[in-house]
Order: structure tokens, then C-alpha cells, then sequence
């Protein structure tokens, strides 16, 4: 899946200067919890949060997160948008729900790249 | 750049260009006559359109400029004109008779972004250059425009491998017994908005001394929960310190209070002492020293309640699936 599919299939709307629609994603995770966030995605997932915060980008640059998607139309403060333009991490703000959102994905063929709890005594990087 | 998003999409037509934002700050930095051509095939007034259909094809050209002897610019015959004329079958009239006066010119001190809205504007394939004296000295096209902003991205590109490359060759180029590089970071308590900019400055540090991504985001991770327990847990913030060499990455975070009063139930996955504020945001779930355990090969946390605590971390280059044996050594 390539982001301009992503951006259809959760109906989004792209916040950030930076958009490149053939920039492949290659799965998905959901948390609100930045340490949950850090602790499971593996590299080139998008991420679904409905945290607006600057920590958000922060944490998706930590995680090399390839995107990230806002859940329930939220619109976050500008300084979230600037550190996404300034970071180039694609922010995108969706009207769905997490749970609606995650079988939108899921169902349209995207992975999870969430590690489960019981694979977690590596951090995801090999 | 936050100018009005729909005529940003009218101007930049190519949508495979992978850094949009570059490309308009480029496109408002380059000058009209770093990418016009200067050398220009132009015609003389008396001219007949004979002679404009004959160079048109020699020179596989769609257009050209009409200057009188003194260099005014006059006007522009183009493709169209020349078929106009042809439907008429008017080939012995002079250029006069079917060139367009009505111009739309620019100066060649105008940046790239002026170019683009006129030719938005105008529809016109190309414009003539004049300078202040209405001198005509270039013409520029659609094209041109494209060829000088991939050219700029190009050269941002390299200038960005120039850098990595000098960078990571820092260890090769300097003899001495031990060598390493230091970076100091001091970390405000309670300063959430600038969060994390510490660990985002380091991982872009590793990357370009020359570390494999997956180094630079393991890094990245426990450095960026290190800051992140500064700002939250600390009374007056305190010091991150990574210290890289060839063969292992030392990272300390230290600070000068409230300290912990018990670390082993620090330590516990899920334990936290944050305030409510703090889980708000999405942080304090009592994972980030657990998180950091799982990045780093050795971790230690020392701290005296009420004098403040130390975080001692490292990773190993040349070891890096050798997490085990890294672990029996002392740290």
C-alpha cells in the first residue's frame, strides 16, 4: 500500500507540506501511548493515535514511522504540524475511529507491525 | 512555506517530486536567469513567415522572440501564429502581420515562483527575459524551470552526502590511542514542547558519523525516553551525554534531584509516578525504562533520594547481535 491509497481509504486529510503519494507503507499500528508506540512498531509503519501533541512526531521520527494518522477529525496544535513539515513525517488527520480506522487498513491488505508483548526481548531493529 | 495550498498545486505540476517543500523554497530562491537560455534563435521585423516556418523546423523550435535592431523586444511568433498564417495560406506576409505584441515578460532577477504564476496565468509556452531597458536578454520555458529546480535538489542531495561522508570518515581521519566525540545536551524539566529535540539532534548525528539505521533507532529510542523522564520526573532537569566511539556508543543522563527512592520498583514494567498531566500525553505508563532495557546492550541506574539519579547506557558497534555476552560484562 502507497500513502495515496492510505489517504482514500481513511477518507484523510493531508496537514503537511510534505506528500509523497508513492511513498510505500508497509503496515500499521495504533496506540495512544507513546511508550507502547516505542516499544512495538517496527520500522516503516503508519501510525494511528489520537494524540495530537508535538511528542507524537517525535516519537514517529524516533520509530521511523512512515506516517502518521490522526483518529476522529482531530485537528492538532500548529507546533505539531511545524515539527512534522520540519521532520518530513507525513501528518494526516482522519473523521474515523481507531477501531474503524485499523479494519479499514487491516482489511485493505495492511499489516500489522505491531511486536506482541511476548516478542519483545529484542527492540524490533534487526 | 505556509502560502495558500490550491495555487501551490497549480504551479508545481509534477507530483513525482518527492520534497515538495524544498522545491518551494527553491522555487522562490532561484533566479529566472540562473535557468533561461540566453543563447536565443530570434527575428528580425521585415522578416517573412516563410523564413519563421524554415527555422521553426530546422531548429525544431515552437517559438521565437522579434527584436528590432537595437535589441527592443517587439514581440513573439509562435506554433499557433505560424498555423494561423498557414490556414490562410499567407506565407509571403511579414512577421508583423501574426506575431503577438500583447508580451508577458519577466525580469531575470525574479525568482523561479514569478515564472511559474505567469505562465499559470497566461497559458504561454514561454516567456521572453527582459531587463529594465526592456532589453530582451533570454527566454525561458516550462521546462527550463523543472531542469533548474531537479539540478538545486541535486546539488541539496549531494551537499547532504558531502556532509555524511566528511563526518564519517571523522574516526579514520584522526590518530590517537582512544578517540571519541562528545555531545552535551542540557534538558529542562517541564519543557514538553521541545521534547525529544535532544535524542531527534543525536540520531541525526549518528546517521551522519555513519551508523546503520537500526543503530541510530535504537539509539534514538532509549535516548528520547532518557529525555523524556528528565522532563518529566526531574526538579530542575539535567544533563544528557553521549559519548560515541568506533566501537560503542556511552550514553548518561543525569540530574540533580528529586532522585528515586526505590530503583528496583523503578525498574518494574508499568510502575510510574507521573502525574495525570503527564499520562495525558501520552507518556508516564511506566514503560520507559523497561523500553530502554530492550534497546541498549548494558543499562544501569544508580540513584540517591533526594541527591538525584544517573542513567548509564551503551550499545556496541561491532557486537551488535551479541546482546548476551554484553550483558555478563560490568558495565
Amino acid at each position: 500500500m502507497n500513502l495515496g491509497d492510505l489517504v482514500n481509504i481513511v477518507d484523510g486529510n493531508v496537514l503537511t507540506d510534505l506528500f509523497n503519494k508513492n511513498e510505500v507503507i508497509l503496515g500499521g499500528c495504533g496506540a495512544d501511548l507513546m511508550s507502547d508506540v516505542l516499544a512495538s512498531i517496527e520500522p516503516g509503519a503508519v501510525l494511528l493515535t489520537g494524540l495530537c501533541n508535538p511528542q507524537v512526531i517525535r516519537t514517529a521520527q524516533m520509530a521511523d514511522v512512515a506516517a502518521v494518522v490522526l483518529v476522529r477529525g482531530k485537528i492538532p496544535p500548529e507546533s505539531t504540524i511545524e515539527l512534522a513539515n520540519d521532520e518530513e513525517i507525513p501528518l494526516i488527520t482522519s473523521p474515523f475511529g481507531m477501531f474503524e480506522l485499523c479494519g479499514r487498513l487491516f482489511k485493505a491488505g495492511l499489516p500489522s507491525l505491531e511486536k506482541s508483548v511476548s516478542d519483545q526481548s529484542e527492540c524490533g531493529c534487526e | 512555506m505556509a502560502t495558500n495550498p490550491p495555487q501551490r498545486k497549480r504551479i508545481i505540476s509534477d507530483q513525482e517530486a518527492e520534497n515538495i517543500s524544498r522545491v518551494e523554497e527553491l522555487a522562490y530562491e532561484i533566479k529566472v536567469s540562473e535557468v533561461m537560455s540566453s543563447d536565443i534563435i530570434s527575428f528580425s521585423p521585415e522578416i517573412k513567415m516563410q523564413e519563421v516556418l524554415e527555422v521553426f523546423r530546422q531548429k525544431r523550435i515552437s517559438g521565437a522572440p522579434i527584436v528590432s535592431p537595437h535589441g527592443d523586444l517587439i514581440g513573439v511568433i509562435s506554433m499557433e501564429d505560424l498555423i494561423r498564417c498557414l490556414v490562410d495560406t499567407d506565407l509571403d506576409s511579414t512577421i508583423n502581420k501574426y506575431m503577438t505584441t500583447k508580451l508577458t515578460t519577466i525580469l531575470p532577477t525574479d525568482p523561479l515562483i514569478e515564472a511559474s504564476k505567469k505562465f499559470v496565468s497566461t497559458n504561454f509556452g514561454r516567456l521572453p527575459v527582459v531587463d529594465k531597458d526592456q532589453k530582451l536578454v533570454g527566454m525561458i520555458t516550462k521546462g527550463d524551470i523543472n531542469r533548474g529546480l531537479l539540478r538545486a535538489l541535486e546539488t541539496d542531495y549531494q551537499e547532504e552526502e558531502i556532509r555524511k561522508y566528511r563526518a564519517s570518515h571523522l574516526f579514520e581521519d584522526i590518530e590517537s590511542d582512544r578517540t571519541s566525540l562528545i555531545l552535551r545536551y542540557q534538558i529542562q524539566q517541564g519543557d514538553f514542547d521541545i521534547g525529544g529535540q535532544a535524542s531527534s539532534n543525536i540520531k541525526r548525528a549518528l546517521i551522519r558519523l555513519g551508523a546503520s539505521k537500526q543503530i541510530a533507532r535504537r539509539c534514538g529510542i532509549a535516548i528520547y525516553e532518557a529525555e523524556m523522564n528528565l522532563i518529566i520526573h526531574t526538579t530542575e532537569g539535567g544533563v544528557l551525554r553521549v559519548e560515541i566511539e568506533p566501537h560503542q556508543i556511552s550514553i548518561d543522563a543525569y540530574d540533580y534531584g528529586p532522585g528515586i527512592k526505590d530503583v528496583d520498583l523503578a525498574m518494574k514494567p508499568g510502575y510510574s509516578t507521573a502525574s495525570d498531566a503527564v499520562r495525558e500525553m501520552g507518556f508516564g505508563a511506566g514503560m520507559g525504562l523497561v523500553n530502554i532495557s530492550r534497546c541498549v546492550d548494558q543499562m544501569k541506574l544508580e540513584s540517591v533520594w533526594g541527591k538525584g539519579s544517573r542513567l548509564k547506557m551503551r550499545l556496541f558497534l561491532d557486537s551488535v547481535h551479541n546482546k548476551n555476552e554484553a550483558e555478563n560484562q560490568k558495565l
